[in-house]
């Protein structure tokens, strides 16, 4: 067990080392980084000021050990729109997207687990093809476009709750239903295949021989296993919840992480693009990390492959 | 073998006959309603000059903001209303089907060479390579394409080629994992072994003998994701890292009319509509696609 999580350790930090790789090149690539970071309407001075703050005067592999010691050390250099350290602003955000996360996962759980399991059960009755049919809109619906569908339904013509930015608990509905949205129809999908396999098993024919109430069968001994692909692909979802919260503070004006990075393009702030997506990195390959570690510790199989 | 077979009398049907009903089967087969709605959205695309009413990026502030047609308000001039700017929303709409139709066909192109010869590769020569290109693969999938797509935006500034550059990155990691599988379940078959035996090439076995037989699966591949393009193509435009205006897309239509939701919804909700109806038919013909030629794929 203590070698599997060292190699998963390993690994993680060879690609965290290569994706600080790819965002050091991208930045050189197109030339002079500086350019990429002085605002249109600077002076030389900021110019040279930025220059000798990155050391972009000395050569590429010094530059590159600079740039990585300072990021292991949790120095990402200052945002220029803010003049602040950029790893300082990320932090000061990301409560504010946590915050989305208990209620967008409840939403999007308490849909996509109901509806897959029950999908799979009655399969081919009509519940199954009202699920499929959200599947294939959920996967073909710009999620923007539902945040902006939402709010035209609930903030403009029923008028009943607030179309964007922070503060009481009505604020949190359609940020957070936006969110839960990016994950629905692939977790439906996931459940309702991976039920339908395990309705298939022995074990299944077994419990409904032995007079196993059905309910029980489908909510207990099958939900069970059929989760497990869920938890596999889990680190898919935390991915696709910080693709998720980039569009959901977007449209809503949500002061988070998302937000943070599309004022990042806007103002062509390259210091702080490169610490958001550098710290994204991080949360995402931590938290596959723990979600590898703690499958392994449950299903014993894993570990020694 | 010849001789058995002459030797079984089968009942022949009139063949012309048979020929017409199995045609009339096929027809019927067809996704019709999706095959509509894509080739609506072709014929726009291409002839986008002639069908749209009005220029796309002709500004005229007088006719602001007018409502659909049907709508109180409404002219007939504007069948689908205007923005804020005048613009006519059809007009737009019609050239927004070419961005999005050029970026989907370049980018499958691109993402699905690279990762087809990638896939090739790795599931044919195995070994290190195998496990380097599919670690490759990994990393690119556990990572979030949108944060890749910003980044290139900002550094290489807004463009046609920035979005399909991005859009490759997603697709070659995808196109790769699911060739090598199929590469990996041909290769035992006796008939390479056999041309290895003959002192074949690698590179005459993979791309004479194996590419082939990955066809069918890379053609259901292409088109399962049309779809998925079109849709990350509209979400950068929608975020202002795609193509740049004035050049119309459909999600910098929607982002367009965000602000003014609840003066004028026809500016976001029409765009919007209009993605998810083309998503939906690709995808459905798609599906099609792949029930026809490869349904062991279903899973994916």
């Amino acid at each position: 067990m203590q070698k599997y999580i060292f190699n998963r350790l390993l690994q993680g930090i060879v690609l965290l080392f290569i994706v600080a790789l790819i965002v050091f090149a991208l930045a050189r690539a197109t030339g002079n980084p500086a350019d990429l970071m002085v605002p249109e309407d600077a002076t030389e001075e900021e110019r040279q000021f930025i220059e000798r703050n990155l050391g972009l005067d000395r050569p590429y592999h010094v530059q590159l050990f600079v740039f990585l010691t300072g990021a292991i050390r949790g120095d990402f250099g200052d945002s220029i729109v803010y003049r602040k350290p950029a790893a300082e602003l990320f932090f000061e955000r990301l409560p504010n997207t946590l915050k989305l996360l208990p209620l967008s996962m409840f939403i999007a759980v308490g849909v996509a687990i109901p509806l897959g399991v029950v999908a799979a059960v009655k399969r081919g009755t009509w519940i199954d093809q009202l699920a499929g049919g959200i599947a294939v809109f959920g996967v073909a619906t710009p999620n923007f476009w539902i945040a902006i569908v939402g709010i035209y339904i609930f903030s403009v013509w029923l008028d009943v709750l607030p179309p964007g930015r922070m503060g009481g608990p009505s604020h949190y509905i359609l940020p957070a239903l936006t969110l839960g949205t990016f994950s629905i129809a692939g977790m439906m999908r996931l459940i309702r295949s991976s039920m339908l396999e395990v309705l298939d098993t022995e074990y299944v024919k077994l419990a409904r021989i032995k007079g196993v109430q059905e309910w029980k069968v489908f909510w207990k001994h099958c939900l069970r296993n059929a989760l497990i692909p869920v938890l596999t692909l889990f680190g898919v979802f935390v991915g696709g919840f910080v693709t998720g919260a980039i569009v959901t503070e977007t449209v809503f004006a949500w002061p988070g992480i998302g937000r943070l990075t599309i004022d990042a393009v806007a103002q062509r702030d390259f210091p702080l693009l490169q610490a958001v997506i550098l710290l994204d990195a991080v949360i995402i390959l931590a938290v596959n990390l723990a979600v590898d570690i703690l499958y392994a510790y449950v299903n014993p199989r894993i570990r020694y492959n | 073998m010849a001789e058995g077979r002459t030797n079984i009398s089968v009942p022949a049907p009139p063949e012309t006959v048979e020929r017409r009903w199995q045609l009339k089967y096929e027809l019927k087969q067809l996704p019709w309603i999706p095959l509509i709605i894509i080739l609506i959205m072709v014929f726009a695309a291409v002839l986008a000059p002639i069908v749209a009413p009005h220029s796309p990026t002709k500004q005229s502030l007088r006719d602001k903001l007018r409502p659909p047609a049907w709508q109180e308000g409404g002219q007939a001039q504007y069948i689908l209303g205007s923005d804020i700017l005048g613009r006519d929303i059809l007009s737009r709409l019609i050239y927004g089907a070419r961005v999005s139709l050029i970026v989907a066909f370049t980018a499958l192109l691109a993402g699905g060479a690279i990762g087809g010869v990638l896939g090739l590769v790795s599931g044919y020569a195995g070994g290190k390579v195998d496990t380097l290109i599919m670690r490759a693969v990994d990393a690119t999938l556990a990572f979030p394409t949108i944060l890749f797509a910003l980044l290139l935006a900002v550094t290489m500034g807004q463009g046609l080629v920035t979005v399909v550059l991005a859009v490759t990155l997603i697709l070659w990691a995808r196109f790769a994992r699911v060739t090598r599988g199929e590469v990996l379940s041909l290769k035992d078959n006796d008939y390479i072994a056999l041309a290895r035996v003959h002192g074949c090439s690698g590179v005459r076995i993979m791309f004479v003998h194996i590419m082939p037989n990955v066809f069918n699966t890379f053609m259901v591949m292409l088109t399962l994701h049309v779809g998925l393009v079109i849709l990350t193509e509209a979400s950068l435009s929608f975020l202002g890292a795609g193509i740049p205006p004035p050049t119309p897309s459909w999600g910098q239509m929607v982002a367009d009319g965000r602000a003014k939701v609840a003066t004028a919804w026809w500016i976001s909700i029409i765009p919007g509509v209009a993605i998810t109806m083309v998503v939906i038919a690709f995808n459905l013909f798609g599906d099609w696609m792949r029930d026809r030629l490869d349904p062991k794929l279903r899973q994916l």
